[in-house]
This record gives C-alpha cells, sequence and structure tokens, in this order.
C-alpha cells in the first residue's frame, strides 16, 4: 500500500465529520463569531489558535452543545445538531476551568461519565486505572480535586475526558498548566491516542509551538474570525496575511509598494533610495500596491563581509544579541532606522564567529526565503 | 488586649439586655414555689408535672409533627422554585415570579395567615394538622427558597455542564452534582423552616382547628391565664435544644473549614 499523506481537506469526496456553516453567534449585540464556516474531518488533530477572547471557546461550547448558534448551521456527520442536547452528542468536551466534580474523588471524578453508560464495574476499575496511569495521577486517586495542585487537576479534568473515547474530543487549552517536560509528554500521549483510537481532536490552545507539533491542521482565529486554516508548515511557510504571519513565530515585517517584474518576481519599493527587495510570489501584485514582506529570521544569513551573490542583502549593524538555546538572534539595525532580526544556530561553534554589539554586519537572503503580503 | 472601660460596659449591658430576660425564666423553672414571682428554694418539681400533663405533650407532638412535615415540603418546593429563577434562563416574567417569591417575606404573619384563612373556608377545608402544615410550608418556602437561591448563584455552572457533556440527563445533573453540592444549604432551608414552623404562633392560630392545637398556641393560651411555672421549665427545655443545635451546627461548620484548610495546605506541599 502506498503511503499516502494525511490530508482529507484536499479530497473533494470526503465528507467532513464537522461542518460550521456561516455560524454566528451573538451575545446580546457583542459578536462573538461572525459567519464563519469550517470542515473539518475525521481522524483531525485540530488547532485553534488566536488571542484571548477571540471565540475559541464559543466554538468550542457550540459543538459541545451549551450555546446555540444565533444564525447558521452546524453540522456533525452530516446531520443538523442543533436539536441535539449535550448529553446525546457523542463528544466530550475539556472545559478551560476544568469543571471537577468537588465532592467526588479523583477516581470517581474519571469514573463520572462510564458510569453513566453502565459500563460494567471490572472494565470500569480498569479504565478509570488505565486513565489515571495516563496521566501518572494513580497515587492521588483517593483525594478531592482541592487537595491537589493545579496541573493535577488539569491532568485529571483531560483524564475525564478521554475515559469515554468519544468520536470527538473537545480541548479547551488541556496542557497549559503544566512544565514543559509534562506537556510535551502528554502531547506524544494524545498523538498516541488519537493514533490508535481514530478519534478527532479539536484543542484550543495558546501554545503556538503546541499547535504546530501536535495539529494536523490549524486554524488561526481573530475577533470571531478565521483568519487563515491551513496545515502548519503551510501557516508558517505561507501565511496568508500579516496577521497571520505575526501571530505564529517570529518573522520580520517590511513594508514597501510593489513593483511587479518578469517570471513572478516581485520587487519591493522601501523608502526613497533604499535598495528594492526582490521576492518570488504566488499572488500577482498591481505597480504602486501596498504590500508587506513577511520573512522568517532563521531565513537570514548574518555575515560580515558582503556575501558573494544573493538575492536581497543590507547591510547594518548588530544593535542586540539574544541568546536561546542552540540559537542566537541577532538584532540588525539598518541605516534607515529599522530592525531586521536574523538568527544563526549554533552548531560549529568555534568555526563561525560571532558578532558583537554595534559591529557592522552584511545581511542577505534569497528571492524565495520571504512571502509577499497583499493585507 | 484589654478591653476598654467603655467596651466592657457596652458590652455588658447589650448582653444582658439579649439575656436577663431569658436567664431569670431558666432561674424561676427551678424555682420550687407556684408563685411566678416569689423566690422558695430549688426544686425541679415542674419539669415532673410538664411531662404529665396530657395537653403539653400532645402539643409538642402536634407542633413536631407538622414542623418535620412543612420544612421537607418547603425544602423540596423552595429549592426548585431556587433553581428554576436561577438557572431557568430568562422567560417571561422571570423578574415578577423572583420578586414574587419574596414577598411572604415581607407580607405581615396576619395578612398571611388571614389569606390563607380565608382560602380554607373558601374551599371547605377543614381546619386541623393538614391546614396548619400546609400554611407553614407556603411561608416558610420563600426562606429556603431566598437561602438556596443565594448558594446556586455562587455555583459554578460549568459543573452542570460537565455532567451533561459526560452523559447524565438534566435531572442526573441536578442529582449527582448539583444537589450534593449543595446540599449544605439545603439543609439550613430545611432548618430555618423547621424553626420558623415551631415557634410561629399568628399564622398557626389562623389555620388551625380545635383538633390541632400547636406548642405556642397551647404556651399562648396557658400564659393568658397566667404564667404557670411549668411554661418555664417547658420554655427552658426548649432554650436547652435550641441552644444546643446552634452549637452543634456552628462546631460542624467550624471542624469543616479547618479540615479544609488543612487539605489544601497538604496539597500545596505536594504540588
Ligand atoms: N455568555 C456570554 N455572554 C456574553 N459574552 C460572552 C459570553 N461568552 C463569551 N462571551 C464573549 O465572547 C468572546 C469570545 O469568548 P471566548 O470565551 O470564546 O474567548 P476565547 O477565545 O476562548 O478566549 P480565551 O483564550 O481567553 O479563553 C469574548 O469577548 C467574551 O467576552
Ligand atoms: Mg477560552
Amino acid at each position: 500500500m502506498p503511503q499516502t499523506k494525511f490530508a482529507p481537506w484536499d479530497d473533494p469526496n470526503q465528507k467532513p465529520l464537522i461542518r460550521f456553516e456561516n455560524v454566528t453567534k451573538r451575545f446580546g449585540d457583542f459578536t462573538a463569531i461572525e459567519a464563519l464556516t469550517l470542515d473539518i474531518y475525521e481522524r483531525e488533530f485540530f488547532a485553534l489558535l488566536g488571542p484571548s477572547g477571540c471565540g475559541k471557546t464559543t466554538m468550542m461550547r457550540m459543538l459541545a452543545g451549551f450555546e446555540a448558534p444565533t444564525s447558521g448551521r452546524i453540522e456533525l456527520q452530516g446531520q443538523d445538531i442543533a436539536s441535539v442536547p449535550p448529553n446525546k452528542r457523542a463528544v466530550n468536551m475539556m472545559f478551560q476551568s476544568y469543571a471537577l466534580f468537588p465532592h467526588l474523588t479523583i477516581w470517581d471524578n474519571i469514573a463520572f461519565g462510564l458510569r453513566r453508560d453502565r459500563m460494567p464495574k471490572h472494565d470500569l476499575a480498569d479504565r478509570v486505572e488505565e486513565m489515571l496511569k495516563l496521566v501518572r495521577l494513580e497515587q492521588f486517586a483517593r483525594r478531592k480535586p482541592h487537595q491537589i495542585s493545579g496541573g493535577q487537576r488539569q491532568r485529571v479534568a483531560l483524564a475525564r475526558s478521554l475515559a469515554k473515547a468519544p468520536k470527538l474530543l473537545l480541548l479547551d487549552e488541556p496542557l497549559g498548566a503544566l512544565d514543559k517536560k509534562l506537556r510535551q509528554d502528554t502531547q506524544f500521549e494524545l498523538m498516541d491516542i488519537q493514533e490508535k483510537t481514530g478519534t478527532t481532536f479539536v484543542i484550543v490552545t495558546h501554545d503556538q509551538e503546541e499547535a504546530m507539533t501536535v495539529a494536523s491542521r490549524v486554524a488561526v482565529m481573530d475577533q470571531g474570525a478565521l483568519m487563515q486554516v491551513d496545515t502548519p508548515e503551510q501557516i508558517y511557510e505561507a501565511p496568508n496575511s500579516v496577521y497571520v504571519a505575526d501571530f505564529i513565530g517570529d518573522v520580520n515585517i517590511i513594508a514597501g509598494t510593489a513593483q511587479p517584474d518578469a517570471d513572478g518576481v516581485v520587487m519591493l519599493n522601501r523608502a526613497e533610495g533604499a535598495t528594492p527587495l526582490r521576492t518570488r510570489s504566488e499572488i500577482a501584485f498591481a505597480p504602486g500596491q501596498p504590500c508587506h514582506l513577511a520573512i522568517r529570521p532563521e531565513k537570514i544569513a548574518i555575515s560580515a563581509e558582503r556575501p558573494e551573490a544573493a538575492d536581497n542583502m543590507l547591510q547594518g549593524k548588530v544593535m542586540d544579541i539574544a541568546y536561546i538555546g542552540n540559537l542566537f538572534t541577532y538584532h540588525v539595525e539598518l541605516p534607515d532606522g529599522s530592525v531586521i532580526k536574523a538568527q544563526t544556530a549554533n552548531t560549529k561553534r568555534l568555526a563561525s564567529r560571532s558578532f558583537t554589539w554595534e559591529e557592522p554586519v552584511w545581511i542577505a537572503w534569497t528571492d524565495s526565503a520571504g512571502v509577499l503580503l497583499d493585507r | 488586649m484589654r478591653l476598654s472601660w467603655f467596651n466592657v460596659t457596652s458590652l455588658t449591658l447589650g448582653f444582658a439586655f439579649l439575656y436577663l430576660p431569658m436567664v431569670i425564666l431558666v432561674i424561676y423553672s427551678f424555682n420550687e414555689s407556684k408563685l411566678v414571682t416569689v423566690w422558695a428554694g430549688f426544686s425541679t418539681r415542674w419539669y415532673g408535672e410538664l411531662f404529665s400533663n396530657e395537653a403539653f405533650l400532645d402539643a409538642a407532638w402536634v407542633t413536631l409533627k407538622v414542623a418535620v412535615v412543612s420544612s421537607s415540603f418547603a425544602t423540596v418546593l423552595g429549592t426548585m422554585a431556587a433553581y428554576v429563577l436561577v438557572r431557568g434562563g430568562r422567560f417571561m416574567g422571570r423578574t415578577l415570579f423572583s420578586g414574587m417569591i419574596y414577598a411572604p417575606l415581607v407580607m405581615p404573619e396576619v395578612i398571611t395567615g388571614l389569606s390563607l384563612l380565608l382560602l380554607f373556608i373558601g374551599i371547605g377545608l377543614d381546619r386541623g394538622v393538614l391546614t396548619v402544615v400546609l400554611a407553614h410550608t407556603t411561608f416558610s418556602m420563600c426562606y429556603v427558597s431566598v437561602v438556596v437561591s443565594s448558594r446556586l448563584m455562587t455555583f459554578d455552572r460549568s459543573l452542570e455542564e460537565a455532567a451533561l457533556d459526560l452523559g447524565c440527563s438534566p435531572w442526573d445533573a441536578f442529582r449527582l452534582v448539583t444537589l450534593p453540592i449543595i446540599a449544605p444549604a439545603v439543609i439550613s432551608g430545611w432548618l430555618l423552616a423547621f424553626t420558623l414552623s415551631l415557634d410561629d404562633l399568628v399564622i398557626a392560630s389562623f389555620t388551625t382547628g380545635p383538633s390541632a392545637t400547636t406548642l405556642p398556641i397551647k404556651i399562648f393560651s396557658a400564659v393568658r391565664l397566667g404564667v404557670s411555672p411549668e411554661i418555664n421549665a417547658l420554655s427552658t427545655i426548649m432554650i436547652g435544644l435550641v441552644t444546643i443545635g446552634v452549637l452543634t451546627a456552628s462546631l460542624a461548620t467550624k471542624r469543616n473549614a479547618l479540615r479544609q484548610k488543612k487539605d489544601a495546605q497538604a496539597a500545596a506541599r505536594a504540588a
């Protein structure tokens, strides 16, 4: 069997598991979600990313059945779910506030949903133990929620929502309170569960690195609207707007006006007298159209001498140096006062000489390193 | 810290004002003499007479029955009303309803009693234990509803949502999640309704018949013929019961709070 890439969204014959059709949600006269259309496919690990208050939880709550859309349709497996109450939906949600039952022990919290399904006692006990083990809380099983720490509570909430192995699992910031190590472990556990059970995950996160690691697709939201829905690579490499480029990862944004050239090449004119910047662009620009070049710091090379040949090169001086892990980020100030970030990996530590403050340097990049954006 | 002269005086005056009448009553309940105002030595004679007085014992039994039954009904109805008013979402006339549920709190008891009396006569219900129970249920359920709804207002809605999400029907969510958590408020509502019923005189006298004399009515009519030391003994017993009840309740609350604090500290240490 040939290894096909998992990309049901590219296949016109695939039916989506969830379909938001022109969904609007208003609270009074405040619009939380505006005319949103979105398909999510079975077995996806779908990440919702966006600033606080942009409507991520509201979308989850509409899927779980706690809020009804003001207008538009939400379909689950082709069925309009407007009339299905939350307890009849094959959907489980992990609440942002955890919503653990304070009067029950950790064990009983996790068993709660299984008991509602009248699972036989023995299977139930096995399942709860399995969940406790997964989130590493075996020794806390007999405690009440107020007797454990915040991160432990978060893990209980996660275990409780996973226990029923639902078709669709909604996780509202499931790992926010965990330390980096445990968070990464849990991310891999989640991906593993997803692989094994075929559950569809919709996950809200503030952590873009997490979205990039776990998600099959990422939706970047702003003020109740989807800005871009795409694979993590596409979102990172080919953002469709300055907003998305800026939201995901570190980026340099250079503003100017377009001057189309042959072969899909567009020159970006900055200020009067500044060297135009050369970029290959998928989208066409009209001459003089305002545009922005978005380029990631790691795509920019930095050197002491003038590079032999490069599509774009600029001279500046080092203003600031940040060292994170094995990466150096240089903030290079251009003659016009703007600052460009360039990043180099610290692999051959002895060979490559590092630069110091105020040192004049050259930065250079190819014409396919960045993307030119019209909004 | 030492209290100043002024504070000592005001504290003494305040407490004397509150408790002196009761202290005198308790002391005179152990009086040998039949004359309530003349001290003739210590004796428990009136307690003995009290317990052989059929009329008082009957009245006590009626009062207890009425209090238990009416406070239980009031708790169920009051909790239901509170739940709908806090959780029912916005329905037509909700503000009107929540205003109306509090009205009996401020209504003079005479009016409540009178209107109930007219109602019972109107529908031809014989006055007795049943009518007193109904009347007490009516006026004490709004107290329960006030207590319970103030608890429900601070209740985290997402707990119920989580229960629904995990497959509970709305009734199961209430029974398995909401009720156990708000139980302390429901119990205090019951206790409140119980005490209200126990010492109600006005409404009971409007709605009762000859077959059902409650203790307050009995005491009141006995006192009109002159205060007998038996009444003092009875009152002392009631003061004793109430004191024990209040002390137990507050001790339990205190112990609970202490345990919670210890648990929280243990959790902080474990984390
Ligand atoms: N019940 C409600 N009544 C009124 N406004 C609401 C209600 N629920 C949410 N909102 C508003 O809708 C917007 C979106 O809220 P939502 O909870 O979906 O944000 P979010 O993206 O989950 O944010 P965060 O990342 O902080 O959790 C917010 O501005 C919020 O104030
Ligand atoms: Mg949220």
